[in-house]
């Protein structure tokens, strides 16, 4: 060991807990799960830390260091400020033990959001498309559900009776994906606006500063879906200048019939 | 802060109605002059009006002009993160506990109303056409081509202008985001697509085209008021 570093991690459970300090050596290049291991394997047996792919690709680790949702296999100690680095469970979400949280809510919502659904019975060749219309869609599909969206989220993060209404950032993108989708047939407007909040979102971007697959949550996603929702909701001249196109008749209904959209 | 100061310097120009012409420079904070009255005070003679208002218009003209650019801004995503961060503290910072107890967001008025972003984009559009044109007659000095520092000037205001409002999130949506099927519509694909690349500096716009269109009437009101001599380059 090459050095040492000064950890708070918080210990305890749904019950209530506390800062507990380690201090543990550290090698050049190691990352904030790695010294937690340590702590684990040296000092700290039973101390609980969900963990798989150590490679920002699974989205399990995801932890608070000093104050900052982050994935704790991404976080390097050499890019943090000087000792001690705090560590604390995703607060957003409640916590089972330790750095441990419960985020059954976020698969429940994943349950709320309609599925892809293609047009029916479509003519020979009527599922083929270009790379252009599926690129946008594409950036979405790298969300790996670390979850650190929704817990910067300030609109459930801070406000508790927000919860059973706000699906938050994660859930806006899977919206997105699939209503840019050149074959979802389903406006996913109003469901979008009425049962899944997305008026609450006030788009100060903290889901994009953390998000750690680098999407552009806010300008890509959440933006676009808001504009859209203005074209379904506040826009009295689409109405007028464009009935059926993306106007009042397009919403509303679960379920657009057969044809793909322009 | 930079809104605040520049909130303060847009009431001051707006109220003080005068010295905002000096030919061939008109302020973007009096373009287009809709008032007959537009001429008649001090540092503004021989201001083309276009006297829509008629003369019972007697408060300053910039009034009416700055609502729509101030109503533009105000909706604006990108504006829209900075003073709820650092106006209205929702939150002050990312992961930063925020003082209030409830929060509704954009769900009711007056917030519902960030809605009509694209009404505000649609008269910023007007607008910017209005002082291109004010930036090429910034070039006809009695009938003769010439150039001041007046005319870089306002020049450099309207392509700052033009970019902020084409890199608007809401322009963005309107010449393709709306659409899903790009390789069916090549033309609003390319509009599209070069929004996007313009999209990720439209905060810095945002700010480089406040400042500069304060500094532009400032610059106007300078000379205007007699306070400095316009160098001419020819």
């Amino acid at each position: 060991m090459s050095a040492e570093v000064r950890l708070r991690v918080w210990r305890g459970d749904a019950t209530g807990g506390g800062l507990i300090d380690y201090t543990v050596g550290v090698n050049a290049g190691e990352v904030v799960l790695d010294v937690l291991h340590r702590v684990q394997a040296t000092q700290a047996g039973d101390l609980a830390i969900r963990w798989n792919c150590k490679a920002g690709k699974c989205g399990s680790c995801s932890a608070e260091v000093n104050g900052r949702p982050r994935l704790l296999c991404m976080t390097r100690l050499s890019a943090l400020p000087e000792d001690p680095i705090t560590i604390t469970p995703l607060r957003t979400f409640p916590v089972i033990r330790d750095l441990v949280t419960d985020v059954s809510a976020s698969y429940e919502w994943a349950l709320q959001v309609p599925s892809f659904a293609p047009p029916q019975n479509p003519e020979p060749g009527g599922y083929r498309m270009q790379q252009a219309d599926v690129e946008r869609s594409q950036e979405f599909r790298k969300c790996i559900e670390c979850w650190l969206c929704q817990d910067v989220c300030h609109v459930i993060r801070d406000h508790e009776e927000n919860k059973p209404g706000y699906a938050g950032p994660r859930y806006f993108i899977r919206h997105a994906e699939l209503d840019m989708h050149p074959l979802d047939t389903r406006d996913r407007r109003g469901p979008l606006r009425e049962e899944h909040g997305l008026g609450l979102c006030n788009i100060t971007k903290c889901c994009t500063e953390v998000c750690p697959a680098g999407i552009k949550i806010t300008d890509n996603g959440i933006i676009p879906m808001k504009e859209r929702v203005a074209d379904q909701r506040y826009d009295p001249l689409r109405r007028v200048s464009w009935p059926g196109r993306g106007g009042a008749r397009r919403g509303g209904g679960p379920q657009r019939p057969a044809r793909a959209r322009p | 802060m930079v809104l605040l100061a520049f909130v303060a310097y847009a009431a001051y120009a707006a109220i003080a109605n005068r010295d905002y012409y000096a030919a061939p420079y008109l302020s973007p904070f009096y373009s287009p002059c809709l008032s007959f009255h537009c001429g008649m005070v001090p540092g503004s003679h021989g201001v083309p009006h276009l006297g829509w208002l008629g003369t019972w218009w007697i408060v300053t003209p910039a009034v009416i002009i700055l609502i729509f650019p101030l109503g533009f801004r105000m909706t604006c995503y990108y504006y829209r993160k900075a003073y709820y961060r650092s106006w209205w503290l929702a939150p002050p910072a990312c992961a930063v506990a925020e003082p209030h107890r409830r929060y509704t967001g954009e769900t009711r008025f007056p917030l519902l109303a960030q809605n009509a972003h694209r009404y505000f984009f649609y008269a910023a559009l007007v607008f910017n056409v209005i002082l291109t044109w004010d930036a090429v007659i910034a070039f006809d000095f009695r009938g003769s081509f010439g150039m001041g520092l007046g005319s870089l000037v306002l020049v450099i205001n309207a392509v700052l202008l033009w970019l902020y409002s084409l890199s608007c999130h809401a322009c963005r949506h309107a010449v393709g985001g709306r659409i899903n099927h790009f390789s069916k519509h090549p033309v609003r694909y390319r509009m599209w697509t070069f929004v996007s690349r313009l999209n990720p500096y439209h905060g810095n716009f945002a700010w480089a085209s406040l400042m500069w269109v304060a500094l532009t009437d400032l610059y106007v009101r300078l000379v205007a008021s007699g306070a400095i001599h316009d160098p001419r380059f020819f």
